[in-house]
């Protein structure tokens, strides 16, 4: 059986206990790429003529728009985690479908590990993104509410409203396997879609796949950084029951 | 040929768990489209913000039948 798929992210090499993944390796490389752009953005913003920098301030002002239209009064306090978060998660998607990922890797005891693997098709790393995500929800409710934030989910006053904090909490930690396997299930079912029709009918096949697969991890990107933005504004409205 | 009928029904219950998972999600995606439709019908000026609210809902349905199918990759891979 040649067809290599393997649930969870193999680890390339360990330094004592931690083992580096080779999701994590992509991970890596997707943060230095992204900063790479920023800082090349950044030192020729004095060109006026540069075609990168016009095409990404094409993106960010789109990006900005559309996180002002779901939050038209903190547009500027939220834009940079939300940004941040749809690059990573669009462009980490988008890496599991370069060539080489994947198939480039070592042999290591009979068994082929693969060199390179989507980022966000790990996950630890969706996983990661998810508690990021929910954890700084909560600190923009602390920061914009103070303590009272936290009647949120501790409420004395009443034996209903007691439950209701409770089954809040609750639903702040299903909120953060809900991003997990969302991304996670959705990129990692599109990485085994593509090995089992490369596995069928190589290369002609494929190519819409791909495509569907380049559509997939945008949507994923949006719908996740999306999400962040609406549970920020609910945290951080001062809204009265 | 204990082992084959194992193989057989593992195979058998990746195949409905997937199966079973994506029924009602699909059943749901189509509602909240067809309300979606329905709004802007009424509204075109509003397509925007109900595009916006429609893609959000159709992933919160989308993800109920991820999570059946990351349970049907761990039952067959794991």
């Amino acid at each position: 059986m040649a067809l290599h798929i393997s649930i969870s992210a193999e680890p390339i090499f360990s330094l004592g206990q931690f083992e580096f993944t080779n999701s994590m390796l992509v991970s890596l490389l997707v943060t230095l790429f992204l900063s790479l752009v920023a800082i090349k953005f950044f030192v020729t913003q004095k060109k006026k003529g540069s075609n990168l920098n016009l095409f990404i301030q094409t993106i960010i002002e789109s990006l900005y728009e559309f996180v002002q239209s779901i939050s038209p009064h903190h547009a500027a306090r939220f834009f940079p985690l939300i940004a941040s978060i749809f690059l990573f998660v669009m462009f980490g998607s988008w890496a599991g479908l370069l060539p080489g990922v994947e198939t480039i890797g070592l042999q290591r005891e009979g068994r082929f590990v693969p060199l390179f693997r989507g980022a966000t098709a790990d996950l630890n790393i969706t996983l990661g993104l998810a508690i990021s995500a929910i954890l700084s929800v909560q600190i923009f409710g602390y920061k914009t509410l103070g303590v009272k934030y936290f009647r949120k989910f501790i409420n004395f006053t009443n034996p209903i409203n007691f439950f209701v904090g409770l089954l809040e909490l609750i639903s702040e930690f299903a909120k953060i396997m809900s991003f997990a396997f969302r991304l996670f299930g959705n990129i990692f079912a599109g990485e085994v879609l593509l090995a089992v029709i490369a596995f069928l009918l190589p290369i002609i096949a494929g190519l819409p796949f791909i495509g569907l697969e380049l559509f997939i991890g945008f949507i994923q990107a949006l719908v996740f950084a999306t999400l962040t933005l609406v549970f920020t504004n609910i945290a951080t409205s001062e809204d009265h029951h | 040929m204990a082992a084959e009928v194992t193989q057989a029904s593992s195979d058998l219950i990746v195949g409905a768990t997937i199966a079973l998972g994506s029924m009602v999600p699909a059943f749901a995606i189509g509602l909240i489209v067809s309300k979606a439709l329905e709004a802007i019908g009424r509204n075109p000026e509003a397509a925007a913000k109900v595009q916006t609210v429609m893609i959000l809902g159709v992933a919160f349905a989308e993800a109920i039948a991820i999570y059946s199918l990351v349970v049907a990759l761990i039952i067959k891979f794991v």
